[in-house]
């Protein structure tokens, strides 16, 4: 399964490469850390609380001459989820929740990459989170891109979607205030 | 005149020994009953959050009492086995007191390392705080929290055939090991 999901991630990075020479490939920063994957939930519908996934990697394409071309793809470990206090880290990382002795991973793949005229930008993939794969729609800004004072280019993006936990079979019950997740991509890429 | 035994004697066990004795045996029986019962709550229940501080603080009493038993056990004599026991017998029962008292300290010190992993200190009874020592080691909660499973477990079937024993002694053998501990033997001073 693990090693399908890996074939699939490169053959389709392979195509995206092979078809769209011009553009050019970013790796997200993670080393620096200029990237981030955040999620917040209702807390009993009286306030949100925070986390993020602290572990993760990936790339995206992008050409400015063609930006309807421009395709992400990231991995997530799933055990690095981190909202900040271990007992309940725990407990996400259980069955209850992720379950990442099972679903150690969880990808996104895009399918399309919209700018459109209005200034909002729309990017549609795929994400598997413990092991369910749905189709997402997220809003994205394009924050801004130039040369770095140390040599490198990066470019950098923010999206930001909402899911539904039922949607990837995850039903432990934290109230009906606490049924979605708001999905927020803060990423940067350093052009290779 | 009968007065009550505070200390150890050769022949028994004092009142200090006995309480000890008994108040960590209704902790260990109820910590775990109470973690096994706080892992099974859902998210609305009212106890989700009262039983876990619970659980912490009667951990910290077990703590406690059994450094107390330790210590006692370095200045007090301990009674003498029954005469009818081989020597078999004696070193079966020495080796899972031993394993008692390890069982329940690695216990305590794995059900720590959990609460404690990002820093945090466990607050106990509502008052005292006990701060977090060792913390952000990696996979310290998931790993922890196994430790913790596994050695309540074997603690709570270790107590199982040590009570199992107990009886035996007492309805089988009929001697007064049970007895002793039940302070129900201590003779006149």
């Amino acid at each position: 399964m693990k090693i399908k999901i890996l074939s699939t991630t490169l053959l389709a990075a392979t195509i995206v490469l092979s078809s769209q020479v011009v553009a050019e490939t970013y790796d997200l920063d993670t080393k620096g850390a200029h990237a981030s994957i955040q999620f917040r939930i209702q807390h009993l519908g009286y306030s949100w609380l925070q986390g993020r996934f602290n572990t993760f990697g990936g790339s995206f394409e992008y050409d400015e001459q063609d930006p309807d071309s421009a395709s992400v793809q990231v991995e997530i470990d799933t055990a690095s989820i981190d909202s900040n206090h271990a007992r309940r880290d725990k407990h996400l990382r259980s069955k209850d929740f992720l379950n990442v002795s099972e679903y150690p991973k969880a990808y996104f793949e895009s399918t399309s990459f919209n700018e459109n005229s209005d200034g909002t930008t729309i990017l549609t993939g795929d994400l598997t989170l413990h092991g369910v794969t749905n189709p997402v729609t997220i809003n994205v800004e394009h924050i801004g891109h130039g040369s770095d004072p140390w040599g490198g280019y990066r470019r950098g993006f923010e999206g930001t979607t909402r899911i539904s936990l039922k949607d990837y079979d995850i039903n432990y019950n934290l109230g009906p205030k606490s049924k979605e997740v708001e999905l927020s991509l803060s990423i940067e890429g350093i052009r290779r | 005149m009968q007065s009550i035994q505070i200390w150890n004697s050769k022949s028994s066990y004092g009142l200090v020994a006995i309480l000890l004795h008994w108040l960590s045996a209704v902790a260990v029986v109820g910590a775990f009953a109470l973690g096994v019962w706080v892992t099974q709550l859902t998210y609305y229940n009212s106890w989700y959050t009262h039983a876990i501080d619970l659980h912490h603080s009667i951990g910290l009493l077990l703590l406690i009492t059994m450094l107390g038993r330790v210590t006692l056990r370095t200045v007090n004599v301990i009674p003498d086995d029954e005469a009818g026991m081989s020597i078999v017998q004696r070193k079966a029962a020495h080796g899972v007191h031993l394993l008692l008292y390890v069982l329940v300290f690695v216990s305590i010190a794995s059900g720590y390392l959990i609460s404690t992993a990002d820093g945090r200190s466990i607050d106990l009874f509502g008052h005292l705080s006990i701060p977090a020592i060792v913390t952000d080691m990696q996979n310290q909660a998931d790993i922890s929290g196994i430790v913790h499973w596994y050695v309540a477990l074997a603690l709570i079937i270790l107590t199982g055939l040590h009570t199992l024993a107990a009886l035996k002694h007492h309805f089988i053998d009929r001697d007064r090991t049970l007895k002793k501990i039940l302070g129900t033997t201590i003779p006149t001073c």
